[in-house]
């Protein structure tokens, strides 16, 4: 009896139970098996008794895997619940949000996750849709490919850190501030140096009031590590005090309120200083009058003519303070007629012999003064210069009371003065600010709103003051942060190095030089007038690209436009 | 004819039955109703006897046998054989195997001409194979499982065998039982055959699972199609068939 037939594969479809494989086929040898599900042939050898549609139809991968979660949002920072207690911003349909969402589903582990994305939804529908390919071994060795859509219903709640905002007096201690020198530069400059370090990082608010800032903690650790900080960066004395909040009787549990007093030495960069005599036979018997050269956590002092220099330390300082002499707000401008170097130096200063005339008395009188000044090593002759003007000047100072006034020097000579540019104009860099609030009731009632009007100015003042200082002295910048100017993404138009001499040329031209002469450039043109009086001989410096950080959440839709 | 049934919620009736064309011997269960699918297709024609095998109710796996006799294992009792003397037909030898592997179910697979065996048999036990049961016995693999009783169904018809056999495989062992052979699946794709299904030359019983197409395999591979179907019915056999010399 011979079995053997060869037959078609519609025999096979009719009969149902066929196996099609004839003997002509016998040089591969797999066993043809019908799919037990539909009855189509397979291979055998593979193992699998059912085919690859039938495994598809009849095995759901996604079985163990939710299809609905939950994620939970705040309203008010926009941030959402990565359990178990942190909240991170992630926007819609961004990788954060995709990769909070995935981590949120059970059950994700057990499959091979090939692919996720978003489907779009209405925000306002609260829902958020994603689709999701997996793979996964159905039988053995067979890969199911399935796709699913997981919804997850958006919760929308208060963060704890939100409700804590919403909440007034939640702090737990507070760090207060003060300096007291009439004008700001000191707190831009601590400013700069807290976001650069990111001590503000725990604060809860900052609060500014007269003479200060107010930093609010909702620890105490969080405030001590402040003013460790503070301690590092600028000459300070501490002092704290704490108010009994609550207390239970029975465990002997207290709470405390703890307030940081923190003041710093109340003399600045440039500020024209007349030591104690005590103080300056202590600190290698310097000279009494001493020019404050910078502050550190300890204040440098400099004899501008000798160059004997000292570090006072606060310590030393608050053992018997004293108040400058007079600070930068009086200082005098004068042209160097002819400068002359004695020799010595010391680091990078340079002692000289220099006849200086005052600006104001130029073209009026022949009166010049023969002074000795540190600046040996900057000053030519033509330059301007900022000194103090002492044979002019009445200090109402004890100490000063007590120099022997014969052997002071007429003029102090501080710094090289640097033609200004117009106010904000090609300013390739700038600083981050921290947001303050101000201490409205501190104030409001004592201050007209013309007052505060002029408070308004006299700050605006102050910090264009502390940038011109950062122009000029790149140490300082070295060690705060700054951040490159949105406008000034073309390179050749930030450092427009012109002789000052052609400034009103240069004007002339600018409308058409400048190819974003937008209203703010011309409302400068205005002030122009003004600004000029005081320029002279040396244009300002500039800050180098290098030194500046790119801002990146600046990037704005804004400057696409402009690039255009 | 060839029926699903299911006993006691298992679909791997051939664990619990034994079928030949003589007897059927079927486990003691809470429920009857997997003997009353058997005696309403056996009826009258062949005796039907509940027992158990060593206590167990795996009587299938633990037993084989064909027309002419019955193999049991040491573990079962005296009582057991009694019963089984009292219930089978006089002409079925019944004998009480001495070997180490005592599920013989699982290692032998038999019709009533020839018998295939676990390669590692006794050789005592072999040759009570062939006495008892009057086959011709080969110690062969299936799908290189040794197993032979587990992936192989057998009557004087045909044969099912493990999905994996290659058709070499196929061919000799048809070459063999001079029967043909088929590769295919029982219960939704199980492997094991000769568990899932239970068959003589006239009936079939496959666990409830058994799907439409897998169930038509095994009418066709048996034959047990009804007299009116006969005329389709050769050359329906004839596709199932890989090869037959």
């Amino acid at each position: 009896m011979d079995y053997q037939s060869v037959f078609g594969a519609t025999a096979a479809a009719i009969n149902g139970g066929a196996t099609p494989l004839s003997s002509t086929a016998q040089e591969h040898t797999m066993a043809t098996v019908l799919c037990c599900n539909c009855g189509v042939p397979i291979d055998g050898t593979s193992g699998l008794s059912m085919c690859y549609d039938c495994i598809k139809l009849s095995v759901d991968i996604t079985d163990g895997i939710q299809k609905e979660s939950t994620l939970s949002f705040c309203r008010n920072c926009e941030r959402f619940l990565r359990p178990p207690s942190q909240w991170v911003a992630a926007a819609l349909e961004s990788r954060e949000l995709l990769a909070l969402c995935l981590k949120r589903l059970k059950g994700l582990q057990k499959v091979r996750l090939i692919d996720a994305s978003f489907i779009w939804t209405e925000p306002h529908s609260r829902r958020i849709k994603v689709k999701l390919t997996v793979q996964s071994e159905a039988f053995n060795n067979t890969i199911v490919q399935q796709s699913f859509e997981v919804e997850y219903i958006v919760i929308a709640t208060q963060c704890p850190d939100c409700a804590k905002s919403f909440t007034v007096n939640t702090w737990r201690a507070t760090v207060q501030i003060r300096q007291k020198v009439p004008h700001k530069r000191t707190f831009f400059y601590l400013e700069q140096l807290i976001l650069k370090h990111n001590a503000h990082r725990d604060t809860i608010s900052i609060l500014e009031s007269k003479d200060g800032l107010d930093f609010f903690y909702s620890q105490k650790n969080h405030a001590v590590k402040m003013i460790d900080f503070l301690s590092g960066v600028a000459p300070i004395r501490t002092k704290k005090s704490e108010e009994l909040i609550s207390m239970d009787t029975h465990t002997a549990v207290r709470s405390y309120k703890f307030t940081f007093s923190v003041e710093i030495i109340p003399i600045c960069k440039d500020d024209l200083v007349c030591l104690p005599k005590k103080v300056a036979r202590a600190a290698g018997n310097i000279s009494q009058l001493v020019l404050c050269s910078r502050i550190g956590n300890t204040i440098h002092l400099l004899d501008p003519f000798s160059l004997d220099s000292t570090d006072l330390q606060p310590s030393v300082y608050w053992r018997q303070p004293f108040t400058s002499l007079t600070n930068s707000s009086n200082l005098t401008e004068f042209v160097v007629l002819d400068i002359e170097l004695t020799g010595a130096e010391k680091g990078r200063i340079a002692m000289a012999d220099a006849t200086v005339a005052r600006s104001a008395d130029m073209g009026r009188n022949d009166t010049t003064y023969y002074v000795r000044t540190h600046l040996g090593g900057i000053l030519h002759p033509g330059d301007t210069v900022l000194g103090y003007f002492l044979s002019n000047a009445n200090f109402n100072h004890d100490l000063w009371d007590t120099l022997d006034q014969r052997n002071i020097a007429d003029v102090v000579l501080v710094k090289k003065s640097y033609a200004r540019r117009k106010k904000n104009k090609g300013r390739n860099w700038r600083l981050r600010r921290m947001a303050k609030e101000y201490n409205e009731m501190e104030d409001s009632a004592a201050m007209s709103t013309k007052q505060r009007q002029m408070e308004a100015d006299r700050i605006e003042r102050d910090y264009e003051l502390f940038l011109q200082e950062l122009e000029e002295d790149p140490e300082l910048r070295s060690t705060i942060n700054l951040y490159k100017a949105p406008n000034s993404q073309n390179p050749e138009r930030v450092r427009p190095t012109r002789p000052t001499k052609m400034e009103g040329i240069e004007e002339g031209e600018e409308p058409v030089a400048d190819a974003d002469g937008d209203a703010a450039m011309e409302m400068d043109e205005g002030e122009e007038v003004d600004d000029d009086d005081d320029e002279s001989d040396g244009s300002a410096p500039d800050v180098g690209l290098d030194e500046l950080l790119d801002e990146i959440d600046e990037l704005t839709l804004e400057d696409a436009y402009q690039s255009e | 004819m060839a029926v699903r049934a299911q006993f006691e919620n298992s679909n791997e009736i051939g664990v619990f039955s034994t079928l030949t064309n003589s007897y059927s011997l079927v486990a003691v269960g809470a429920s009857e109703n997997f003997y009353s699918v058997l005696e309403a297709e056996l009826g009258d024609v062949i005796p039907i006897c509940h027992t158990t095998i060593g206590g167990t109710r795996i009587i299938g796996r633990l037993t084989a046998g064909n027309r002419r006799g019955l193999l049991v294992p040491t573990s079962t009792t005296d009582q057991e054989l009694q019963h089984l003397r009292n219930s089978l037909p006089d002409s079925v030898r019944i004998q009480r195997v001495e070997e180490r592997l005592s599920a013989l179910g699982n290692v032998i697979c038999c019709n009533d001409y020839v018998a295939l065996v676990h390669p590692d048999i006794e050789r005592e036990t072999e040759e009570l194979i062939s006495d008892v049961l009057g086959v011709e016995v080969f110690r062969q693999t299936i799908a290189d499982n040794v197993l032979v009783g587990s992936y192989c169904a057998l009557s004087n018809q045909g044969g099912i065998v493990h999905p994996k056999t290659s058709i070499q495989d196929q061919d000799e062992l048809s070459s063999l039982l001079q029967v043909p052979l088929v590769a295919g699946s029982i219960n939704r794709g199980s492997a094991v055959v000769g568990a899932g299904m239970v068959v003589n030359d006239w009936l079939a019983v496959a666990g409830l699972d058994t799907t439409a197409s897998e169930l038509s395999v095994v009418e066709s591979i048996f034959k047990l199609q009804d007299a009116q179907q006969g005329a389709i019915t050769g050359s329906l056999r004839d596709t199932l068939i890989e090869t037959y010399t």
